[in-house]
Protein backbone atom coordinates (compact mmCIF):
# COMPACT_ATOMS: atom_id res chain seq x y z
CA UNK A 1 0.00 0.00 0.00
CA UNK A 2 1.62 3.36 -1.28
CA UNK A 3 1.34 6.02 1.25
CA UNK A 4 3.73 8.40 -0.35
CA UNK A 5 2.35 11.68 -0.78
CA UNK A 6 2.01 13.77 -3.69
CA UNK A 7 2.00 16.96 -5.05
CA UNK A 8 -2.66 17.95 -4.12
CA UNK A 9 -4.46 17.53 -7.51
CA UNK A 10 -2.19 14.48 -8.80
CA UNK A 11 -3.97 12.31 -11.04
CA UNK A 12 -3.54 8.71 -9.85
CA UNK A 13 -4.67 6.28 -12.37
CA UNK A 14 -7.11 3.60 -10.15
CA UNK A 15 -4.09 0.51 -10.27
CA UNK A 16 -4.74 -2.46 -11.40
CA UNK A 17 -4.95 -3.46 -7.50
CA UNK A 18 -5.02 -7.12 -6.69
CA UNK A 19 -6.04 -8.15 -2.97
CA UNK A 20 -2.64 -8.48 -0.92
CA UNK A 21 -3.22 -12.20 0.00
CA UNK A 22 -3.08 -13.37 -3.33
CA UNK A 23 0.89 -13.88 -3.33
CA UNK A 24 0.06 -16.33 -0.17
CA UNK A 25 -2.30 -18.39 -2.30
CA UNK A 26 -2.78 -21.43 -4.53
CA UNK A 27 -5.44 -19.05 -6.60
CA UNK A 28 -5.86 -21.99 -8.72
CA UNK A 29 -7.81 -24.10 -5.87
CA UNK A 30 -9.65 -21.01 -4.97
CA UNK A 31 -12.73 -20.65 -4.55
CA UNK A 32 -12.07 -22.94 -1.51
CA UNK A 33 -14.17 -25.47 -0.24
CA UNK A 34 -15.21 -23.54 3.12
CA UNK A 35 -19.25 -22.86 4.14
CA UNK A 36 -20.54 -19.22 3.35
CA UNK A 37 -20.50 -17.52 6.93
CA UNK A 38 -17.21 -19.78 8.17
CA UNK A 39 -14.34 -17.94 9.60
CA UNK A 40 -11.40 -19.93 8.55
CA UNK A 41 -10.83 -17.70 5.70
CA UNK A 42 -10.65 -14.63 7.87
CA UNK A 43 -7.93 -16.05 9.63
CA UNK A 44 -5.83 -17.08 6.74
CA UNK A 45 -6.18 -13.47 5.61
CA UNK A 46 -4.83 -12.29 9.44
CA UNK A 47 -2.36 -15.32 8.82
CA UNK A 48 -0.72 -13.93 5.25
CA UNK A 49 -1.23 -10.16 6.72
CA UNK A 50 1.01 -11.99 9.92
CA UNK A 51 4.18 -13.67 7.79
CA UNK A 52 3.99 -9.99 5.78
CA UNK A 53 4.16 -7.95 9.47
CA UNK A 54 6.77 -10.74 10.26
CA UNK A 55 9.06 -9.99 7.43
CA UNK A 56 10.31 -13.79 7.24
CA UNK A 57 11.34 -15.07 4.12
CA UNK A 58 8.49 -17.59 2.67
CA UNK A 59 10.65 -20.00 1.13
CA UNK A 60 11.75 -20.77 5.08
CA UNK A 61 8.18 -20.99 6.30
CA UNK A 62 6.16 -24.37 6.23
CA UNK A 63 2.65 -24.90 7.30
CA UNK A 64 1.56 -28.08 8.69
CA UNK A 65 -1.89 -28.76 8.90
CA UNK A 66 -4.16 -31.99 9.97
CA UNK A 67 -7.39 -33.17 8.96
CA UNK A 68 -10.60 -31.12 9.24
CA UNK A 69 -12.00 -28.05 7.68
CA UNK A 70 -8.95 -25.81 8.86
CA UNK A 71 -6.71 -28.88 7.84
CA UNK A 72 -6.98 -27.35 4.27
CA UNK A 73 -5.29 -24.11 4.85
CA UNK A 74 -2.19 -26.33 3.93
CA UNK A 75 -3.43 -26.94 0.29
CA UNK A 76 -4.50 -23.24 -0.29
CA UNK A 77 -1.49 -21.63 1.21
CA UNK A 78 1.73 -20.67 -1.24
CA UNK A 79 3.89 -21.79 0.90
CA UNK A 80 5.93 -25.29 1.58
CA UNK A 81 3.11 -27.39 3.17
CA UNK A 82 2.00 -30.51 4.33
CA UNK A 83 -1.39 -32.09 4.75
CA UNK A 84 -0.44 -34.87 7.80
CA UNK A 85 -3.03 -37.85 9.16
CA UNK A 86 -5.96 -37.01 11.57
CA UNK A 87 -4.39 -35.03 14.66
CA UNK A 88 -0.63 -36.15 13.54
CA UNK A 89 0.25 -32.59 12.93
CA UNK A 90 2.18 -31.91 15.86
CA UNK A 91 4.33 -35.29 15.01
CA UNK A 92 5.22 -34.17 11.66
CA UNK A 93 6.24 -30.54 12.42
CA UNK A 94 8.13 -31.92 15.07
CA UNK A 95 9.98 -33.67 12.71
CA UNK A 96 10.24 -31.47 10.13
CA UNK A 97 11.78 -28.79 13.17
CA UNK A 98 14.38 -30.78 14.53
CA UNK A 99 15.27 -32.24 10.36
CA UNK A 100 15.04 -28.45 9.37
CA UNK A 101 16.10 -26.23 12.45
CA UNK A 102 15.88 -23.21 10.61
CA UNK A 103 12.63 -23.57 9.08
CA UNK A 104 9.70 -21.43 10.97
CA UNK A 105 7.02 -24.59 11.45
CA UNK A 106 3.34 -23.30 11.58
CA UNK A 107 0.56 -26.18 12.33
CA UNK A 108 -2.14 -24.87 11.37
CA UNK A 109 -5.09 -27.19 12.25
CA UNK A 110 -8.96 -27.34 14.28
CA UNK A 111 -9.90 -28.16 17.43
CA UNK A 112 -10.77 -31.97 16.60
CA UNK A 113 -7.44 -32.41 14.98
CA UNK A 114 -5.17 -30.68 17.50
CA UNK A 115 -6.86 -31.05 21.06
CA UNK A 116 -9.48 -34.09 20.49
CA UNK A 117 -7.77 -36.75 18.42
CA UNK A 118 -4.19 -34.84 19.06
CA UNK A 119 -4.49 -33.60 22.19
CA UNK A 120 -1.09 -35.71 23.30
CA UNK A 121 0.95 -34.30 21.33
CA UNK A 122 -0.18 -30.69 21.73
CA UNK A 123 0.85 -31.31 25.34
CA UNK A 124 3.98 -32.99 24.42
CA UNK A 125 5.10 -30.44 22.07
CA UNK A 126 4.08 -27.54 24.79
CA UNK A 127 6.38 -29.51 27.88
CA UNK A 128 9.19 -29.27 25.40
CA UNK A 129 8.85 -25.98 24.39
CA UNK A 130 9.54 -26.61 21.01
CA UNK A 131 10.04 -24.12 17.94
CA UNK A 132 6.90 -24.31 16.48
CA UNK A 133 3.79 -22.41 16.15
CA UNK A 134 0.70 -23.54 16.70
CA UNK A 135 -2.42 -21.89 15.28
CA UNK A 136 -5.84 -24.00 16.54
CA UNK A 137 -8.81 -22.92 14.40
CA UNK A 138 -11.60 -23.12 17.07
CA UNK A 139 -15.01 -24.11 16.32
CA UNK A 140 -15.97 -26.08 18.69
CA UNK A 141 -16.92 -29.19 17.25
CA UNK A 142 -15.55 -31.56 14.54
CA UNK A 143 -16.64 -30.32 11.79
CA UNK A 144 -15.77 -31.62 8.41
CA UNK A 145 -16.13 -34.97 9.38
CA UNK A 146 -19.94 -34.27 10.23
CA UNK A 147 -20.54 -31.73 13.31
CA UNK A 148 -19.77 -34.62 16.08
CA UNK A 149 -18.91 -34.02 20.15
CA UNK A 150 -15.23 -32.95 20.50
CA UNK A 151 -13.17 -32.05 23.25
CA UNK A 152 -13.69 -28.93 23.34
CA UNK A 153 -17.69 -28.89 22.81
CA UNK A 154 -19.50 -26.43 25.40
CA UNK A 155 -21.54 -28.10 28.20
CA UNK A 156 -25.37 -28.75 26.75
CA UNK A 157 -24.87 -28.39 22.87
CA UNK A 158 -26.71 -30.70 20.38
CA UNK A 159 -24.27 -32.11 17.85
CA UNK A 160 -24.41 -35.31 15.48
CA UNK A 161 -23.58 -37.37 18.43
CA UNK A 162 -25.36 -36.09 21.35
CA UNK A 163 -28.88 -34.96 20.01
CA UNK A 164 -29.62 -34.08 23.85
CA UNK A 165 -26.67 -32.00 24.47
CA UNK A 166 -23.42 -33.11 25.61
CA UNK A 167 -22.93 -32.94 29.52
CA UNK A 168 -18.95 -34.06 29.01
CA UNK A 169 -16.79 -31.07 30.46
CA UNK A 170 -15.43 -28.86 28.42
CA UNK A 171 -11.12 -29.09 27.44
CA UNK A 172 -10.07 -25.06 28.22
CA UNK A 173 -7.20 -25.03 25.56
CA UNK A 174 -5.24 -22.18 27.14
CA UNK A 175 -5.32 -23.88 30.70
CA UNK A 176 -4.26 -26.82 29.44
CA UNK A 177 -1.35 -25.63 27.29
CA UNK A 178 -0.29 -23.10 30.58
CA UNK A 179 0.00 -26.28 32.37
CA UNK A 180 1.86 -28.14 30.08
CA UNK A 181 4.23 -25.20 29.34
CA UNK A 182 3.76 -23.36 26.43
CA UNK A 183 5.66 -20.10 26.41
CA UNK A 184 2.80 -17.93 24.30
CA UNK A 185 -0.55 -18.39 24.25
CA UNK A 186 -3.12 -16.05 22.92
CA UNK A 187 -7.16 -16.43 22.01
CA UNK A 188 -9.04 -13.89 19.62
CA UNK A 189 -11.82 -14.56 17.62
CA UNK A 190 -12.70 -14.17 13.80
CA UNK A 191 -14.20 -10.74 14.91
CA UNK A 192 -10.98 -9.48 15.89
CA UNK A 193 -9.13 -9.33 12.86
CA UNK A 194 -6.29 -6.73 13.56
CA UNK A 195 -6.09 -8.33 16.98
CA UNK A 196 -5.72 -11.38 15.57
CA UNK A 197 -2.95 -10.56 12.97
CA UNK A 198 -0.48 -9.09 15.44
CA UNK A 199 -1.28 -12.03 17.84
CA UNK A 200 0.19 -14.15 15.03
CA UNK A 201 2.82 -11.84 14.13
CA UNK A 202 4.09 -12.14 17.97
CA UNK A 203 3.73 -15.72 17.83
CA UNK A 204 5.88 -15.98 14.74
CA UNK A 205 8.40 -14.27 16.25
CA UNK A 206 8.28 -15.26 19.41
CA UNK A 207 11.03 -18.54 20.12
CA UNK A 208 9.29 -21.41 22.05
CA UNK A 209 5.86 -23.60 21.62
CA UNK A 210 3.42 -20.38 20.72
CA UNK A 211 -0.37 -21.19 20.59
CA UNK A 212 -2.58 -19.21 19.11
CA UNK A 213 -6.59 -20.43 19.13
CA UNK A 214 -9.01 -18.52 17.20
CA UNK A 215 -12.66 -19.35 17.70
CA UNK A 216 -14.43 -19.12 14.58
CA UNK A 217 -18.34 -19.66 13.79
CA UNK A 218 -19.08 -23.17 12.29
CA UNK A 219 -22.78 -22.05 10.95
CA UNK A 220 -23.27 -25.67 9.21
CA UNK A 221 -22.44 -27.59 11.56
CA UNK A 222 -22.59 -26.02 15.12
CA UNK A 223 -24.63 -22.69 15.22
CA UNK A 224 -28.15 -24.47 12.89
CA UNK A 225 -27.76 -27.47 15.37
CA UNK A 226 -27.53 -25.14 18.54
CA UNK A 227 -29.88 -22.68 16.78
CA UNK A 228 -27.66 -19.78 17.23
CA UNK A 229 -27.93 -18.28 13.79
CA UNK A 230 -25.70 -18.02 10.81
CA UNK A 231 -21.72 -16.82 10.65
CA UNK A 232 -22.50 -13.41 10.91
CA UNK A 233 -24.73 -13.47 13.57
CA UNK A 234 -22.03 -15.48 15.37
CA UNK A 235 -19.49 -12.37 13.98
CA UNK A 236 -21.76 -10.14 16.34
CA UNK A 237 -22.11 -12.37 19.41
CA UNK A 238 -18.30 -12.55 19.11
CA UNK A 239 -18.28 -8.31 19.53
CA UNK A 240 -20.91 -8.45 21.96
CA UNK A 241 -20.14 -11.14 24.12
CA UNK A 242 -15.91 -10.85 24.20
CA UNK A 243 -13.97 -9.34 26.87
CA UNK A 244 -10.39 -8.28 26.32
CA UNK A 245 -8.38 -9.09 29.04
CA UNK A 246 -4.80 -9.75 28.93
CA UNK A 247 -3.00 -11.65 31.27
CA UNK A 248 -5.68 -12.99 32.62
CA UNK A 249 -5.49 -15.99 34.59
CA UNK A 250 -6.33 -19.14 32.47
CA UNK A 251 -8.39 -20.52 34.77
CA UNK A 252 -10.99 -17.96 33.83
CA UNK A 253 -11.10 -18.51 30.19
CA UNK A 254 -13.20 -21.50 30.09
CA UNK A 255 -15.92 -21.56 27.07
CA UNK A 256 -19.32 -21.96 27.61
CA UNK A 257 -22.20 -22.16 24.66
CA UNK A 258 -23.75 -18.79 25.04
CA UNK A 259 -21.53 -16.98 27.52
CA UNK A 260 -19.12 -13.92 28.01
CA UNK A 261 -15.69 -15.16 25.55
CA UNK A 262 -12.68 -13.70 27.58
CA UNK A 263 -10.10 -12.76 24.51
CA UNK A 264 -6.29 -11.58 24.66
CA UNK A 265 -3.01 -12.57 25.07
CA UNK A 266 -2.44 -14.38 28.21
CA UNK A 267 0.79 -16.05 28.70
CA UNK A 268 4.15 -14.66 27.23
CA UNK A 269 7.20 -15.88 29.00
CA UNK A 270 11.07 -17.08 28.02
CA UNK A 271 11.79 -20.69 28.88
CA UNK A 272 14.69 -23.00 27.25
CA UNK A 273 13.24 -24.09 24.27
CA UNK A 274 14.10 -27.65 22.86
CA UNK A 275 17.11 -27.76 20.93
CA UNK A 276 18.62 -25.04 22.88
CA UNK A 277 18.35 -27.38 26.25
CA UNK A 278 19.68 -30.56 24.38
CA UNK A 279 22.71 -28.94 23.08
CA UNK A 280 23.25 -27.45 26.38
CA UNK A 281 22.45 -30.69 27.82
CA UNK A 282 25.00 -32.95 26.07
CA UNK A 283 27.45 -30.13 26.36
CA UNK A 284 27.12 -30.30 29.92
CA UNK A 285 27.63 -34.65 29.94
CA UNK A 286 29.52 -35.34 27.33
CA UNK A 287 32.40 -32.57 28.28
CA UNK A 288 32.96 -31.02 24.73
CA UNK A 289 30.98 -28.48 22.30
CA UNK A 290 27.76 -30.49 21.23
CA UNK A 291 26.32 -28.84 17.99
CA UNK A 292 22.25 -30.40 17.24
CA UNK A 293 22.94 -31.70 13.63
CA UNK A 294 20.77 -34.40 11.63
CA UNK A 295 22.61 -37.03 9.62
CA UNK A 296 21.36 -36.88 6.32
CA UNK A 297 22.54 -39.52 3.94
CA UNK B 1 -14.19 12.95 -1.64
CA UNK B 2 -12.91 8.92 -0.86
CA UNK B 3 -9.53 8.51 -0.09
CA UNK B 4 -9.46 4.44 -1.19
CA UNK B 5 -11.56 1.98 -2.97
CA UNK B 6 -12.69 -1.24 -2.60
CA UNK B 7 -12.71 -3.79 -5.63
CA UNK B 8 -15.13 -6.63 -5.26
CA UNK B 9 -14.52 -10.38 -6.70
CA UNK B 10 -18.59 -11.31 -7.01
CA UNK B 11 -18.13 -14.51 -8.33
CA UNK B 12 -16.27 -15.46 -6.14
CA UNK B 13 -18.32 -14.10 -3.16
CA UNK B 14 -20.45 -16.54 -1.00
CA UNK B 15 -22.93 -13.83 0.61
CA UNK B 16 -21.80 -14.36 4.18
CA UNK B 17 -22.45 -10.63 4.70
CA UNK B 18 -19.10 -9.90 7.18
CA UNK B 19 -17.90 -6.98 4.70
CA UNK B 20 -21.24 -5.34 4.62
CA UNK B 21 -21.70 -4.89 8.51
CA UNK B 22 -18.41 -4.34 9.74
CA UNK B 23 -17.36 -1.91 7.14
CA UNK B 24 -16.65 1.09 9.57
CA UNK B 25 -17.43 3.33 6.85
CA UNK B 26 -20.88 1.51 5.50
CA UNK B 27 -19.46 1.68 1.94
CA UNK B 28 -21.07 -1.73 0.97
CA UNK B 29 -24.79 -2.97 1.06
CA UNK B 30 -25.13 -6.67 -0.49
CA UNK B 31 -27.01 -6.62 -3.61
CA UNK B 32 -30.22 -8.28 -4.91
CA UNK B 33 -28.95 -9.63 -7.89
CA UNK B 34 -27.25 -13.15 -7.98
CA UNK B 35 -23.52 -13.80 -9.02
CA UNK B 36 -23.20 -17.70 -10.60
CA UNK B 37 -23.30 -19.74 -7.68
CA UNK B 38 -26.48 -17.85 -6.30
CA UNK B 39 -24.86 -16.02 -4.05
CA UNK B 40 -26.21 -11.80 -3.65
CA UNK B 41 -22.39 -10.30 -3.61
CA UNK B 42 -21.91 -6.74 -2.09
CA UNK B 43 -21.77 -3.77 -4.50
CA UNK B 44 -20.26 0.18 -3.26
CA UNK B 45 -23.15 1.96 -2.18
CA UNK B 46 -21.46 4.72 -1.07
CA UNK B 47 -18.02 5.05 -2.45
CA UNK B 48 -17.06 8.21 -1.63
CA UNK B 49 -17.54 7.64 1.94
CA UNK B 50 -14.30 4.58 1.45
CA UNK B 51 -11.22 5.50 3.21
CA UNK B 52 -9.98 2.49 1.50
CA UNK B 53 -8.69 0.99 5.37
CA UNK B 54 -9.03 -2.64 3.47
CA UNK B 55 -10.76 -4.25 6.61
CA UNK B 56 -13.44 -5.76 4.30
CA UNK B 57 -10.28 -7.70 3.13
CA UNK B 58 -9.14 -8.75 6.46
CA UNK B 59 -12.89 -10.15 7.00
CA UNK B 60 -13.81 -11.50 3.49
CA UNK B 61 -13.40 -15.39 4.35
CA UNK B 62 -12.90 -16.05 0.56
CA UNK B 63 -10.50 -13.28 -0.61
CA UNK B 64 -13.40 -11.46 -2.82
CA UNK B 65 -13.10 -8.03 -1.45
CA UNK B 66 -10.37 -5.70 -0.72
CA UNK B 67 -9.71 -1.74 -0.07
CA UNK B 68 -7.02 0.26 -0.94
CA UNK B 69 -5.88 3.82 0.05
CA UNK B 70 -5.33 6.54 -3.23
CA UNK B 71 -1.70 7.98 -1.95
CA UNK B 72 -1.99 10.94 0.06
CA UNK B 73 -2.49 14.17 -1.88
CA UNK B 74 -3.90 12.32 -4.90
CA UNK B 75 -7.00 12.66 -6.54
CA UNK B 76 -8.07 9.02 -8.71
CA UNK B 77 -9.80 9.15 -12.18
CA UNK B 78 -12.38 6.53 -12.54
Amino acid sequence: MSNAVMEPGTLVQEPEAHNPVEPFLRMERIPHIWCPGCGIGTTVNCFARALMNAGLNTDKVAVVSGIGCSGRVAGYVNLDSFHTTHGRAIPFATGLKLANPELTVVVYSGDGDLASIGGNHLIHAARRNLDIKVICVNNLVYAMTGGQTAATTPVSSTTATSPYGTFEPTLNLPQLLEAAGATYIARWTTYHVKQLEKAMTEALKHKGFSFVEVLSPCPTLFQRRNHLGDGLATMKFYKEHSQTKHGASTADTGLTKEGDIVVGKFVVKEREEYIEGMTRHFTEHLGRPFEFKVRTC
Amino acid sequence: MAKGFVKIVAERCKGCGFCVEFCPTHVLALSSAFNQKGYHPPYVSEAEKCSGCDLCGMYCPDFAIFGKRYPVGGTHAR
